[in-house]
């Protein structure tokens, strides 16, 4: 995969950031194998342990899981992952209308010019 | 145990300069750590005391638990600012040279390495560009199963493209035991794979904290703070 790191947030951060974006966008499948931290960290030119602790994290909020003897998974529950991908839309969509509001659109007035884009968008 | 470098009070002094000057630091093992100053700020003088190419003037500096000698360099992999290899040797004769020298030098890894990058190792080093030659130093020295590997300015002679290379070389060779200190002041390229920075101005210490710190205490990158710190 890709990876795009800028330098003024913590990298493990980034890292899972990313991770769970190949998970909601479905390039990594539930139930796949990941690849080795090495691996990992030798794709995206970051530190070992970063990467480490960025695994770690998606470890204990459960989007991995861990075999003793043969690696990392991405969960098998697809429930989980629905519920990220919800959130993550959430998330998107909030900053959508903070920035908005930044430009003096009140969230109705941003509604409205939404709906309109979007069916202006489908005729194209 | 978990510390491979201690330094006490470090000072050294070159006649009338004071290189460094009470010097504090301990580093863990299992770490890759930024050396970061502006020229002429003590990181190389630092580097030397490791390796025992220098004495301290007074202050005492340990390598896992040991002063500077036949025992720390054995576990020290040093890469110098300069190529010290004799010109008319073939690469593959300075891989026997390192071969001989160090009980935990690779050459498996080494000569590896040398295919990745598509090096022949028959070749003379006075017929490599200065580029080449530091890779092939780079890869000689990240041969070696060290505890600490000391790079100074590693990165400072190669190209972009071969920059990431290096990089790859470092993260991907060293094991979790070791440390890694990389001297240089080309912070930007090099912030994503380091844990911890330390920034020497002027003979001082003046920070050793992690990135992480860095950008979530200060919202900025490494190179961001590295340019405030020592504006000039």
């Amino acid at each position: 995969m890709k990876w795009e790191l800028n330098s003024d947030r913590p990298v493990y951060v980034q890292l899972i950031e990313q991770i769970q974006a190949e998970i909601i966008s479905g390039n990594y499948k539930p139930g796949d194998k990941l690849p080795s931290v090495r691996d990992l960290a030798a794709e995206a030119t970051v530190n070992p342990n970063t990467m480490q602790k960025a695994l770690s994290e998606l470890e204990r909020i459960g989007l991995l899981l861990t075999n003793r003897t043969s690696g990392r998974y991405i969960t098998s529950d697809e429930q989980m992952i629905k519920k990220l991908k919800a959130e993550s839309a959430k998330n998107q969509i909030l900053e959508f209308i903070d920035k908005m509001h930044q430009l003096g659109f009140e969230p109705e007035e941003t509604l409205n010019l939404f709906i309109e884009i979007v069916k202006s968008h489908k005729q194209d | 145990m978990n510390t491979i470098l201690e330094c006490k009070s470090l000072t050294k002094n070159f006649s009338n300069l004071t290189a460094l000057s009470n010097v504090n630091l301990a580093l863990e093992r299992g770490r890759i750590i930024g050396l970061l100053g502006p020229n002429g700020s003590g990181k190389t003088t630092l580097i030397k005391l490791i390796n025992g190419l220098l004495v301290p003037n007074s202050g005492e500096i340990l390598i896992d638990g040991k002063q500077p000698g036949t025992e720390t360099k054995k576990i020290v992999s040093y890469l110098p600012e300069k190529t010290y290899l004799p010109e008319w040797m073939r690469v593959s004769q300075a891989i026997e040279f390192f071969s001989d020298f160090y009980e935990d030098f690779d050459q498996k890894k080494a000569y590896e390495m040398l295919e990745r990058l598509h090096l022949d190792s028959k070749k003379r080093l006075k017929t490599l560009s200065k580029g080449t030659k530091e890779k092939i130093q780079l890869i000689l020295v990240m041969s070696r199963k060290a505890d600490l590997y000391c790079l100074d300015e590693p990165i400072g002679g190669v190209d972009p493209a071969a920059r990431d290379y290096i990089l790859n070389t470092i993260i991907s060779n060293y094991n979790e035991n070791a440390t890694v200190i990389i001297s240089t002041h080309l912070i930007a390229d090099i912030e994503n794979i380091l844990d911890e920075v330390v920034f020497i101005k002027d003979g001082l210490l003046t920070l050793h904290t992690s990135v992480d710190d860095i950008r979530t205490k200060e919202g900025k990158s490494v190179d961001t703070l590295f340019r405030e710190v020592f504006r000039c």
